[in-house]
């Protein structure tokens, strides 16, 4: 398998939060005193067990620390080991579990301040995404207008797994805010754990968990697109983020076959949303969850109708592959490339903006 | 708004030549529960009038979401007098007489008393239910098997109706709705399948029902187009947890059936739970086979609703990938979203494939009584 093309622009990697102390300073001082009181050691959430294999990586997992907890070990670890061009900063940190949504939008500003001292100010080819206080939509849209300036914040993150589904009208001001700010709006896999992370109830296993979180996308999907946020806000784009991607195509059939049936409900659903899918939705191809053989993976793209879609991502430290086979091989050398330059550049309209 | 119900003549074929069909999916419905009152006791007659069935939804009458059309049904297909699939003569003379259906799969979901909360009310009335079909549907027409109705969230009285009804020869599955309080393969079912698998009987899951949990993770949808459209996650949620919680492998002889999920969702998820498990085994010892294995052993899928890709050659596919000894016809008689037998493969299908779909998988996996 290959190595990224050098340059490459890898859509999601996860810098580690070391833990609540990290995040100290920079905290309001109410908010460092609220958790000094309540002791509130770590944030980390049943999305990645500490200790899974699936969370890092063997050889990204050091004893002493959480994997990928500093920018020094990104750098030995991928940067520069693959000559990364630029890397999008996704950083996991349970803010959106918590019930308080003064806790947790207070919590969101100094996370999304520790990313920009801690990751961005340190390393020239990072870029972030801010983190949004979901509990409220008004915080939310509070927290997009702070970082807004700071042109190095190249999306929002939302979770896969919320309250309300994503595309319900009470979120739409969120939607509004990140599209004024030429912001695409990342959903990442992950639960709030407001619901079980299956329509039937709480699982055993976390097996079942991880696989599920394709299905979680799946609904959100059909929510952006049955409720019209994209028929309100044409410029928007959306980026599902380990998501998987081999369930596409036949989710949207499903979808547009009932659209066919059912549209006098939805009305401003005006189009096939296969077609809705291809001009607002993207996806980072890391799990690729996906046909195995050259000939299903072809027949794969061809039922997606567009090689726009899939942003390159090496999930770092999440562990998908090994050595540095970041780019599977199923994947030709055109739509490699495709995946690591004009697709990103394309959808992150700000790594032009940023350019060094 | 006025809607016109089009007349299509029955069929593009003679019926000379019309080859003989099975349907996997066909609905029957009591024209009132007072039907079902022959079979009921007195207390729970006198309960089902003071109480209903209370089923973990607010809406008395209706669904959660309301539907495209009254009954989600064909508007061509309310007998005279009573309600979509509530009778015989008409279900015969508009649907199994003119497409030669000679093997029809009953699949009562209305009611489905599997998940309504009275746990003793779930067990008298899936009795019930059970019965009426032989008396008012199975006897009448030897075409006809009926599923065997349990009360899935009670394993015990569950086993004790499939015990009952083993080995009689108008039921050929065990029928459960899709959404079940917990994930298909927890402990919580596998009296069930113990007990199916000790009789012989495919367990079979039907889109619908209530949860108590909303059908997306991220919280309960707004349209039903999004509920309909979801059901394929919920049933896709049942083959992760049917595979990864260890039922194909503590029994080996289990079938299972996929009711009006869709389809085209499990080669996708078949990779994505073989990507993902092998990372993870470690959780799932039990497990001695890839996830693909499992599920190309023990899970079938009906054909409707078929998914509708801008190219149907890539439903072609799908079914070349999922193996047309996989999947069974199903028209969801008499339901809006109705496929028609002629009509529902526009693509070319080689007749090995297309007799397997319509008729042969179906009468193998049903067994000989059927």
């Amino acid at each position: 398998m290959p190595k990224p093309l050098p340059g490459a622009i890898d859509c999601d990697v996860h810098p580690s939060v070391p833990g609540m102390k990290s995040l100290m300073p920079h905290l309001s001082d109410h908010w460092a005193e609220v958790i000094d009181q309540s002791g509130l050691p770590d944030l980390e959430t049943w999305n990645y067990p500490p200790g899974a294999p699936l969370t890092a990586r063997s050889d990204w997992r050091p004893q002493a620390r959480k994997p990928a907890a500093n920018v020094e070990a990104m750098r030995v670890e991928t940067l520069d080991r693959w000559g990364t061009g630029i890397a999008i900063c996704n950083a996991l940190y349970g803010v959106q579990t918590l019930f308080n949504e003064d806790l947790a939008a207070g919590l969101c500003r100094g996370l999304n301040t520790w990313l920009a001292r801690e990751w961005l100010d340190r390393d020239p080819r990072l870029r972030g995404s801010i983190v949004l206080p979901v509990q409220s939509v008004e915080r939310s849209v509070d927290e997009i207008e702070h970082w807004a300036n700071d042109k190095r914040f190249v999306q929002v993150l939302m979770l896969v797994g919320g309250e309300t589904p994503l595309g319900r009208r009470h979120n739409w001001p969120i939607y509004a805010a990140a599209a004024r700010h030429g912001l695409p709006v990342g959903i990442h896999a992950g639960s709030s754990f407001r619901h079980p992370t299956t329509p039937v109830g709480w699982t055993s296993y976390y097996t079942e968990d991880y696989v599920n979180q394709s299905l979680a996308f799946q609904t959100q999907l059909a929510s952006l697109i049955c409720e019209g946020v994209f028929s309100k806000y044409p410029d928007l784009r959306v980026v599902l983020i380990e998501s998987g991607v081999s369930w596409l195509p036949a989710h949207i059939w499903h979808l547009d076959k009932f659209w066919k049936g059912l549209r006098m409900e939805v009305p401003w659903v005006d189009r096939p949303p296969f077609e809705i899918v291809r001009d607002h939705v993207r996806l980072t191809a890391q799990p690729l969850d996906g046909p195995a053989t050259p000939v299903a993976f072809g027949q794969f793209m061809e039922q997606m109708g567009s090689d726009k879609l899939l942003l390159f991502a090496s999930d770092y430290p999440h562990w998908q592959f090994d050595g540095d086979d970041a780019v599977p091989d199923v994947i030709s050398p055109t739509l490699a490339r495709k995946m690591q330059f004009d697709n990103p550049r394309e959808t992150y309209r700000r790594l032009e903006e940023t350019k060094s | 708004m006025t809607t016109n119900v089009v007349e299509r003549p029955v069929g593009n074929k003679p019926q000379k030549v019309r080859p003989a069909i099975a349907d996997c999916d066909v609905h029957p419905l009591p024209n009132s529960p007072k039907d079902l009152f022959p079979f009921l006791s007195r207390h729970w007659q006198q309960h089902l009038t003071e109480y209903g069935g209370r089923r973990m939804q607010g809406p008395v009458y209706g669904p959660l979401y309301p539907k495209g059309q009254p009954e989600a049904a064909r508007l061509d297909a309310w007998p005279p007098g009573g309600r979509p699939g509530s009778s015989l003569p008409f279900m015969q003379k508009q649907y199994l007489d003119p497409f030669n259906v000679t093997l029809a799969v009953l699949t009562v979901i209305n009611p489905h008393p599997g998940n309504y909360q009275n746990p003793d009310l779930a067990v008298a009335l899936c009795r019930a239910v059970n019965d009426w079909q032989i008396a008012e549907w199975t006897s009448k027409d030897k075409r006809l098997k009926a599923s065997i109705i349990v009360a899935y969230e009670h394993g015990a009285a569950a086993v004790a109706e499939i015990e009952r009804l083993a080995g009689h020869p108008d039921f050929v599955q065990v029928l459960c709705l899709s959404r079940t309080k917990r994930p298909a393969g927890s402990r919580d079912y596998w009296a069930v399948y113990e007990a199916a698998e000790r009789a012989g009987l495919p367990v079979a899951f039907h889109a619908f029902g209530n949860s108590g949990f909303p059908i997306s993770a991220g919280g309960w949808p707004s349209f039903y187009i999004e509920e309909m459209s979801a059901h394929a996650q919920s049933c896709q949620s049942q083959v992760i947890s049917l595979v990864i919680e260890g039922v194909f492998a503590r029994f080996p002889k289990l079938k299972v059936v996929m009711i009006e999920g869709g389809f085209a969702w499990l080669p996708p998820l078949t990779w994505r739970l073989d990507t993902h498990w092998k990372r993870l085994k470690s959780e799932t010892p039990s497990l001695t086979r890839l996830p693909s294995e499992y599920i190309r052993d023990h899970i079938w899928v009906t054909s409707q609703p078929m998914e509708e890709p801008e190219n149907m050659r890539f439903l072609a596919q799908t079914i070349d990938q999922i193996g047309w000894d996989r999947i069974l016809f199903a028209s969801d008689y008499p339901h809006w979203d109705y496929d028609d037998p002629d009509n529902c493969l526009p693509f070319p299908v080689a007749d090995a494939d297309r007799a397997r779909m319509f008729s042969l998988n179906a009468r193998e996996l049903y067994g000989a009584g059927a």
